[in-house]
C-alpha cells in the first residue's frame, strides 16, 4: 500500500520592531528578566494595548510577499485561558478576521513546484516565558517553583498557518527556508530559532495515495531546527503508518520534543479541547489599513526568495542544490544574474561563485560592481595562470578592480616551450613513468604537479595534461 | 469658615482667585467635613492629607477604580486590597495638571458592578439625605460625597449607569460623557466597551467645568477621539427652539414611582415654559431589550477583564497546597464578592463555544438595533428626556437579596449607554422627601447642548442640593 504524508505548518515569527505590540517597551532578547516591562505588559489593572503601527506595516509586507489578500478591515479577538504567561488572562490575537488572508507560496522541488496555500497570516502578541522549576520535563504541573520573565510578554508575533499542502518532510523543510528567508530579508525579523524569534508546529497526518479527506493528525511541537522538525516529521510518518498497517487508528494528540535531547521521544499530551472563548477585543478599534499604504507597500516589496529561486531553477536551468545554495544570498543571485548577463553560461556561474567567490567572501557587495570584469576574468579562465586566476578571484571585492592586469598573465600554452620542460622531467623519472604506465593512471597529477613547479605555475594546466597523456600513453 | 455643604466648585474657585482661601485650607476644609461626617456615610476609603502640596485648584475626589499613583486603589474589592499603582489614570494626570488637588478615593460597588454601592468590601456607602438608604452605585461614594459636602466635586465611572443612577439618587449632577471622549487609561476595567468616566458635582456648570478638564483624545487609549469642539461652560437661561423628546417607554416602564413620574412631568412642564418644543417618540426595543442586552456584553467582557486577578503579579494572594491552579482557584475565591463571580459566570457562559451566537452574538446586534433606534429619534428631537432612575433611593439591604431587582435600577439608563450617547442626570425635584433625577440623552458629542439645556432647566428648578436633613 503507499501511504501519502499529509503536513500543514504553523509558523510563529517575532517581528524586530524597536518596541512591543501594544506598549513602548523594547523589544530586547538578552536583559535581566522583567526589566523591559510597564503597566500595559504586566497587566497592571486599568492599562490599554495601543496598537504598534510598524507591526501592523510589517504583517501586512510579509501578507504581500505570501500573496495574501490584505483584509480591508481586520479585528482584534481576545483568545481567554489562564496560565501564569499570559498575564492579562487574554492574549490578544486576530480570528475570523485577520490581517492577510488567502495567500499562496510555490515551492520550487526537485518533482516540479508544489503550490502550498496560506490559509492566514495574524498579527499577536507573544506571552511571557515560563521557568519551572523541579518537578517532571520542566513543566509547571508538578514543579516545585514557577518563574516568570514578562520581558517577552507583547513582542507582535505573526502567525502563519499553511494549508495541509506539504507532501513530505523535504517539501516542510524548504517552505520553511524560504519563509523564514522572506522574513530576513523583508527586514522584518531575525527568525532565529535559538532566540525563539521563529518557531513553528507541525500538524501530520498520513492517507492512502488517491484517497480524498484528510485523517486523524498529530500536532509535533518545540521543534528547535529545520534538520530537527525534518527527522521528527519522518519519525512521525512512519509511526502512523505502522499504525494504521497493523489495523490500528491514530490518536489526535499533541507530541512534545524535547530540543536538548534530539534522541529522546517525545512527550505526549491529549489534545485538550480548549474553549478560548474569544470576542473581539473592546479596547481597540478595527485594523483598516488604507489602500494607498496597502499599494504603497506592494511597490516597496523586493524580490521574495521565492520567485528568486524559481527563476532560477527554471529560467537559468540550475540544479536545485546549487540554485538553493545561491539564492540563500540575495547578492549572490544578484552577482549570479550579472555576471551569466555576460555570456557566461548558467552553471559555471553558479560553480565559480559557490566554489571560489563565496567561500572566500561573506560580504558580496563590493564584488557586485566589478562584475563585468569578472566576466572577462572568466572568459580568458582557460589562459589564465592558476596563480592568476586565484588572485583575481581574491581581488575581485577591491574598488576599481580592472581585469586586465590578471588576464595579461596569460599561461604558457606554447608546446614549444612546454616539451622540453615535460621530456626533462619524465626522464629524471624514470621510476614513475613506468608505475603510471603500470596502471598507476593516478600519477598523472604528480607529473602536472612537477610542470607547474617547474615553470613557476605559469603553464596551461590544460595543455601540460595533454602533452603528458600523449607522452605517457606513446 | 467654609461652607462645604453649600459652596460651589465655581464659587470656591473664586474663593481662590480672590486669594479668600488658599489651596490647602480648601483642601483642609473638606477633609475636616469628611472626618465629621464620613463615618456615618463611608465614603471615603482612604484620603489624601497632602493633597494639596503644589496644587492650586479646586481639590476633587476619585471613585476608587480610578489609578492613582502611590495610593490604594481597589476598585472596592478585597481581590485588590493593599494595591498601590506605579501609575496614574489619564483623568488623574489631567487634574493634577490642572491643579485640583485629591482629597481621597470614594467608595464602590466592587468593580462597578451594582446599583446601591451595598457590593463594596468595604461596607455600604449610605445616602446623606437618610443614611438608611443607599445612595445608589456604583458611584455612590462619589455622589454622597458631593452631596454631603466632603467634596465640591468627584469623578466617577459609568457602565450601565453608574453615574447618573447615583447622582440622581443623591440629588447631584452626573454626567456620562459620549463613549470615547474620557480616556479610559487607568481605570479599572469592568466593561471596556462600556465604561466611561464622568464627573460629579453640585451644579451643571461644575460639570461642565470638570469635563472640561478630563475629555478629549489620550494617545494611550485607542477608543478615545478628539473632542469635535471644546467643552463650553452653558450660560443661556432659555430653551428655545429646543426639541426635546419623551420616550414612551423610558417615561411610561413598569416600575417608575409615580412620585418620581411627577417630578419628571413638572421638570417638563418648565422646559416648555422655557421655550422648548416637547413631543412623545419611541424607542420599543430598546427599553425591553436593553438590560438583557446589556447584562449578556457587560458580564462578557467583565469575564475576561478580571482575568489577571490572579494573585501572581499583585493584590489579594491565597497559597493553599497544591499547584499553580489551585493558587488562583483559592485567590478568586477568597479575594471576589458574589457580584463579581455571579458576572465571570454569567459572562464565561455567554462567551463560550456553542452559545456565543446566542449570546454574545446576539447582544451585539440588539446593541446595532437600540443605536439605530436612538439615530432615529435624534433626526426629530435634539435631547431625550426621562427619569434617571425608576426610584428614589431605596432602603440599604431591601434588593440586596435580589439582584434581579437590583439590576432593575438601570432600566432607563441601560439603553443610551449601549448606544455609546451622553447623558446627563439633574435633581428635578423630591418624592417621599428623597431627590428624584432627570435624565437628558444626547447624541455623541452633544455634551455642550445637554450642558445648556441642563443648565437652563436648573436655574429654573431651583432645586437645593443640600440634603434637608443637613441644612
Amino acid at each position: 500500500m503507499t501511504w501519502e504524508p499529509v503536513i500543514g505548518l504553523e509558523i510563529h515569527v517575532h517581528l524586530k520592531t524597536r518596541t512591543k505590540m501594544f506598549c513602548r517597551c523594547p523589544v530586547a532578547y538578552f536583559e535581566p528578566p522583567n526589566t523591559q516591562t510597564c503597566p500595559v505588559c504586566l497587566a497592571l489593572p486599568g492599562s490599554l494595548p495601543v496598537p504598534n503601527r510598524k507591526a501592523v506595516e510589517w504583517t501586512v509586507l510579509l501578507g504581500l510577499a505570501l500573496g495574501c489578500e490584505i483584509a480591508a478591515h481586520a479585528v482584534f479577538h481576545r483568545k481567554n485561558y489562564f496560565y501564569p504567561d499570559n498575564a492579562k488572562g487574554y492574549q490578544i490575537s486576530q480570528y475570523d478576521e485577520p490581517l492577510c488572508v488567502n495567500g499562496s507560496v510555490p515551492v520550487p522541488g526537485p518533482d516540479g513546484d508544489i503550490e502550498v496555500g496560506i490559509v492566514r497570516a495574524h498579527l499577536e502578541e507573544d506571552a511571557a516565558k515560563t521557568v519551572h522549576v523541579g518537578g517532571a520535563e520542566g513543566r509547571i504541573h508538578g514543579a516545585e517553583s514557577s518563574l516568570v520573565d514578562f520581558n517577552r510578554a507583547g513582542t507582535p508575533l505573526v502567525e502563519i498557518v499553511t494549508a495541509p499542502d506539504l507532501r513530505s518532510s523535504e517539501d516542510a523543510k524548504r517552505f520553511l527556508q524560504l519563509l523564514r528567508q522572506t522574513v530576513v530579508e523583508l527586514g522584518i525579523s531575525d527568525a532565529e530559532m535559538e532566540k525563539g524569534s521563529l518557531r513553528f508546529d507541525v500538524n501530520v497526518s498520513v492517507r492512502e495515495a488517491g484517497e480524498r479527506g484528510f485523517r486523524t493528525r498529530t500536532e509535533l511541537k518545540n521543534m528547535n531546527s529545520f534538520n530537527f522538525a525534518a527527522k521528527g516529521i519522518e519519525r512521525e510518518i512512519r509511526r502512523q503508518i505502522e499504525i494504521y498497517e497493523s489495523g490500528g487508528e491514530v490518536e489526535q494528540e499533541t507530541l512534545h520534543f524535547d530540543p536538548g535531547n534530539e534522541s529522546a521521544p517525545p512527550l505526549r499530551s491529549k489534545e485538550e479541547a480548549q474553549d478560548y472563548r474569544y470576542f473581539p477585543e473592546p479596547d481597540l478599534v478595527p485594523l483598516e489599513p488604507e489602500r494607498e499604504l496597502v499599494e504603497r507597500l506592494k511597490g516597496e516589496l523586493p524580490e521574495s526568495p521565492i520567485t528568486r529561486l524559481e527563476r532560477l531553477l527554471k529560467d537559468r536551468g540550475l540544479e536545485i542544490r546549487d540554485a538553493e545554495a545561491l539564492n540563500a544570498n540575495p547578492l549572490a543571485v544578484k552577482l549570479f544574474e550579472a555576471i551569466h548577463a555576460g555570456g557566461i553560461p548558467a552553471a559555471e556561474t553558479a560553480s565559480f561563485l559557490l566554489n571560489n567567490v563565496m567561500p572566500q567572501f561573506e560580504d558580496l557587495s563590493p564584488i557586485v560592481p566589478n562584475a563585468n570584469e569578472i566576466v572577462k576574468v572568466l572568459r580568458e579562465r582557460e589562459h589564465l595562470t592558476r596563480g592568476a586566476f586565484d588572485e583575481a578571484v581574491a581581488a575581485s571585492a577591491t574598488s576599481g578592480y580592472a581585469a586586465l592586469q590578471f588576464t595579461e598573465r596569460v599561461a604558457i600554452a606554447d608546446v614549444s616551450e612546454l616539451d622540453p620542460v615535460i621530456d626533462r622531467i619524465l626522464s629524471e623519472n624514470e621510476q614513475q613513468v613506468e608505475a603510471y604506465r603500470g596502471g598507476k593512471e593516478g600519477l598523472l597529477g604528480f607529473f602536472v604537479g612537477q610542470v607547474m613547479k617547474e615553470t613557476g605555475g605559469k603553464a596551461n594546466p590544460q595543455v601540460v595534461n595533454e602533452r603528458l597523456r600523449e607522452k605517457l600513453e606513446a | 469658615m467654609i461652607d462645604t455643604l453649600r459652596l460651589t466648585a465655581e464659587e470656591a474657585a473664586g474663593l481662590l482667585e480672590r486669594g479668600e482661601v488658599s489651596p490647602a485650607e480648601l483642601h483642609r476644609a473638606y477633609l475636616d467635613a469628611a472626618a465629621e461626617r464620613n463615618e456615618e456615610l463611608n465614603v471615603y476609603l482612604c484620603t489624601v492629607d497632602d493633597g494639596a502640596d503644589g496644587a492650586s485648584g479646586v481639590p476633587v475626589a476619585f471613585k476608587d477604580i480610578i489609578s492613582t499613583e502611590g495610593i490604594e486603589t481597589t476598585a472596592g474589592s478585597r481581590i485588590l486590597a493593599g494595591y498601590r499603582p506605579v501609575f496614574d489614570a489619564t483623568v488623574a494626570t489631567r487634574c493634577k495638571d490642572a491643579g485640583l488637588p485629591l482629597l481621597g478615593k470614594t467608595n464602590m460597588d466592587e468593580f462597578a458592578m451594582g446599583s446601591s454601592t451595598e457590593n463594596s468590601a468595604y461596607g455600604p456607602t449610605r445616602n446623606p439625605w437618610d443614611p438608611t438608604r443607599v445612595p445608589g452605585g456604583s458611584s455612590g461614594g462619589s455622589t454622597a460625597a458631593v452631596a454631603a459636602g466632603l467634596a465640591p466635586w468627584a469623578l466617577g465611572s459609568d457602565t450601565g449607569g453608574s453615574i447618573k443612577q447615583p447622582a440622581a439618587l443623591c440629588g447631584v449632577v452626573g454626567l456620562r460623557p459620549t463613549y470615547g471622549t474620557v480616556s479610559r487609561y487607568g481605570i479599572v476595567a469592568f466593561a471596556s466597551s462600556l465604561d466611561q468616566v464622568g464627573p460629579i458635582a453640585k451644579t451643571v456648570r461644575d460639570c461642565a467645568r470638570l469635563h472640561q478638564v478630563i475629555a478629549g483624545r489620550d494617545p494611550c487609549d485607542s477608543t478615545t477621539v478628539e473632542l469635535p469642539e471644546p467643552v463650553e461652560l452653558p450660560e443661556a437661561e432659555d430653551l428655545k427652539g429646543l426639541r426635546i423628546g419623551v420616550p414612551k417607554e423610558l417615561n411610561e416602564a413598569e416600575g417608575i414611582e409615580a412620585g418620581v413620574a411627577e417630578q419628571v412631568a413638572r421638570a417638563l412642564d418648565l422646559a416648555r415654559d422655557l421655550g422648548a418644543e416637547i413631543g412623545e417618540c419611541s424607542l420599543p426595543r430598546s427599553v425591553e431589550f436593553g438590560l438583557p442586552c446589556y447584562y449578556l456584553i457587560a458580564p462578557s467582557e467583565a469575564s475576561s477583564n478580571l482575568a489577571r486577578y490572579d494573585g501572581v503579579r499583585y493584590g489579594l494572594r491565597s497559597t493553599p497546597d497544591g499547584d499553580v491552579r489551585a493558587m488562583y482557584d483559592r485567590t478568586r475565591h477568597d479575594g471576589f464578592g458574589d457580584e463579581p463571580k455571579r458576572r465571570i459566570m454569567l459572562g464565561t457562559y455567554a462567551l463560550s463555544a456553542g452559545y456565543y451566537e446566542a449570546f454574545y452574538g446576539q447582544a451585539q446586534k440588539v446593541r446595532t438595533v437600540i443605536r439605530d433606534e436612538h439615530a432615529a429619534a435624534f433626526e426629530q428631537f435634539d435631547v431625550l428626556a426621562s427619569p434617571t432612575s425608576p426610584t428614589v433611593a431605596f432602603e440599604l439591604g431591601a434588593r440586596t437579596a435580589n439582584p434581579l431587582a437590583m439590576y432593575a435600577a438601570d432600566l432607563l439608563t441601560i439603553p443610551s449607554n449601549l448606544a455609546g450617547l451622553p447623558g446627563l442626570s439633574i435633581p428635578c425635584g423630591l418624592s417621599e422627601g428623597l431627590p428624584v433625577g432627570l435624565q437628558l440623552i444626547g447624541r455623541q458629542f452633544s455634551e455642550n447642548l445637554l450642558f445648556r439645556a441642563g443648565h437652563a432647566l436648573e436655574r429654573a428648578l431651583a432645586f437645593d442640593f443640600v440634603p434637608e436633613r443637613l441644612r
